[in-house]
């Protein structure tokens, strides 16, 4: 029987796998959908969540979460097209102009 | 279904997003006005967007005493709706002033940018009439992708690629914690509702104490501490404002600061009652953490925008100062000092821009040495801000430090005040040694290529005449304040 602990914990691992991913990962767009794993995990909670309360919040904060992630895909990209003509390179070591 | 959807119509109530919605319209009207424009003549969408803004601060002024609810308790313009609405309206007429004759000298004179800040602002006060985690969410959202590409405006500078991308990637990153915060926060007490939170911990006291619970919490505030730029979530900060264009800067360090205060205040003093020791406590370590981090770092700063970036994170620090003295004091001298800070911070900006050449390479400590005599007015505007800024009197920043401070004393936090006033007076030496820079020593360049502009001119003009108001007759703003804390 798989109740909604078990979606918890998948989501919970999910959550963390995206988490170590952008710390860990150089390319950008590896990030990229690191963070895009991160927001499907919150996804997972709240579709179990609703289910178990039995109300219907967590999946309509599930389309706006979708319709963001999506915005912020067309503006990400963008970016790093834009970073990419400028230096032939979308690893984040190169992300080197700015520091202290 | 049918009775469902009369329902829903009913408590639908557009008055209570008429402001935001007003600068939407306009933000789009003026996106199809610039599709339609000559390229490169930006002008006159800046003034229509300054328009936008003034009839959208009437709109939002309508609300003032005349609480609005809307869209089933998720949407709530009441007062501190409005003031906040009214700093964030401020912070961008001043940006849109100072930004034209900026966009042609750096060369990209695009009027998408404008519209840009429109939906910014738009997003911002919906962060602060939000009553849901999802209003507030969204506002947040909407705020920050227009961001991202305000930030990276400058697409084939490499440096401003360099801090949307920045800027975008921890924000996205920041945005995944806050929104699992929310997800288990709602698993405990399924809604997302911030009284119905309240609600549910009042009714069922030992769930604040649920790990879940605080762990929901705690993530909740990772997403609006990163907003604010307090430590430790303030790496970002000094980066993006300093490969961000510069008018951008400025809008960031006050505008969207202010709405993430009023987001984290409404979420901190509404939703999280039940655990108010635990986040007093939380808040002093941070409060004392940015303040000292902002000063510290900002004293070995060689570039001004780079310094202006710490000076930022360290003001964040003095207003986190409100939060933990969670009375009536302490909250309303938040909402004062965002006001002031906007005022002090971008008139500092406003000046920078005069000065900067194309590439702002200039800009530096040794880069503005003697300006106190090539442009003695710029000196004395530019020394008024930066007083504001340390916090003497007879300026704005005297009396938002004190009012802040002295809330933090009633609440019996003596040591947090104490402190505070020792960072001030470490941020004396960075903030004075700009002044040295300007009247003690020799000017090595002749200041010829600066060149005072109308809307600029107006937008530091505007700032002194708030700083200086604000510093000596407090008295009115700081009832409004008081009026509308919580």
């Amino acid at each position: 029987m798989i109740t909604v602990n078990h979606y918890m914990l998948l989501s919970a691992i999910l959550f963390s796998i995206g988490t170590f991913g952008v710390l860990t990962r150089k390319n950008a767009i590896v990030i990229f959908m690191c963070i895009e794993v991160m927001l499907n995990s919150v996804n997972l909670t709240f579709i179990a969540v609703s289910r178990h309360v039995g109300n219907m919040d967590g999946q309509i904060f599930v389309f706006f979460v979708m319709t963001v992630a999506a915005a912020e895909a067309a503006v990400g990209l963008a970016l790093m097209i834009a970073f990419f003509r400028n230096s032939d390179s979308i690893d984040v070591d190169d992300f080197n102009m700015l520091k202290w | 279904m049918e009775n469902l959807v009369q329902e829903a119509i009913q408590n639908v109530n557009l008055q209570a997003i008429m402001p935001s919605l007003v600068l939407c319209v306009f933000g789009m009207v003026l996106l199809m006005v610039s599709v339609f424009s000559k390229r490169g003549s930006t002008t006159h969408v800046a003034w229509l967007s300054i328009v936008a803004l003034v009839v959208t601060g009437f709109v939002s002024l309508s609300g003032w005493n005349n609480p609005q609810a809307g869209f089933a308790g998720s949407v709530l313009l009441d007062n501190f709706a409005t003031f906040f609405s009214m700093i964030c309206l401020v912070a961008a007429g001043l940006t849109i002033l100072m930004s034209d004759d900026y966009l042609r000298r750096e060369g990209f004179p695009v009027s998408e940018y404008y519209p840009l800040i429109l939906f910014t602002t738009a997003g911002a006060m919906w962060m602060a009439s939000g009553t849901d985690l999802m209003t507030i969410f969204l506002g947040l959202e909407v705020l920050s992708v227009s961001l991202y590409v305000l930030a990276g405006f400058f697409r084939t500078q490499t440096r401003s690629n360099e801090a949307g991308l920045k800027y975008f990637f921890l924000g996205a990153f920041s945005t995944g914690f806050l929104l699992y915060g929310v997800a288990l926060l709602y698993a405990v007490t399924g809604t997302t509702k911030i009284d119905g939170i309240a609600a549910y911990v009042q009714a069922n006291p030992a769930s604040a104490m649920n790990t879940m619970f605080i762990a929901g919490g705690l993530l909740l505030l990772v997403g609006f501490l990163f907003k604010i730029a307090a430590a430790p979530f303030h790496m970002w900060t000094p980066d993006v404002y300093q490969g961000a264009p510069t008018p951008i800067t400025a809008f960031m360090s006050a505008g969207p600061k202010a709405a993430a205060f009023a987001a984290l205040m409404r979420v901190t003093i509404v939703g999280l009652e039940g655990l108010q020791s635990e986040l007093t406590a939380l808040f002093w370590v941070l409060a004392v953490l940015t303040m000292t981090v902002g000063n510290f770092i900002a004293l070995s700063q060689k570039d001004l925008k780079r310094m202006l970036a710490y000076s930022s994170i360290s003001h964040a620090g003095y207003a986190m100062v409100g939060l933990v003295a969670w009375n009536e004091i302490g909250l309303s001298a938040i909402l004062f000092y965002m006001l002031v800070y906007t005022f002090m911070n971008m008139g500092a900006f406003a000046v920078l821009i005069l000065i900067g050449k194309k590439g702002e390479d200039n800009l530096t400590l040794d880069g503005i040495a003697g300006l106190g005599y090539k442009k003695p007015i710029l000196g004395v505007v530019l020394t008024i801000f930066l007083f504001s800024l340390m916090g003497l009197p007879p300026t704005a920043g005297f009396i938002g430090k004190f009012y802040i401070f002295s809330g933090a004393i009633k609440a019996g936090y003596i040591w947090l005040a104490v402190l505070g006033v020792l960072n001030s007076a470490v941020s004396l030496y960075y903030y004075l040694r700009v002044m040295v820079q300007m009247y003690f020593k020799d000017p090595e360049e002749d200041f010829s290529w600066v060149t005072i502009n109308v809307p600029t001119a107006i937008s530091i003009i505007i700032s002194v005449v708030g700083v200086l108001y604000l510093g000596i007759v407090p008295g009115s703003v700081i009832q409004l304040a008081k009026l509308a804390g919580f």
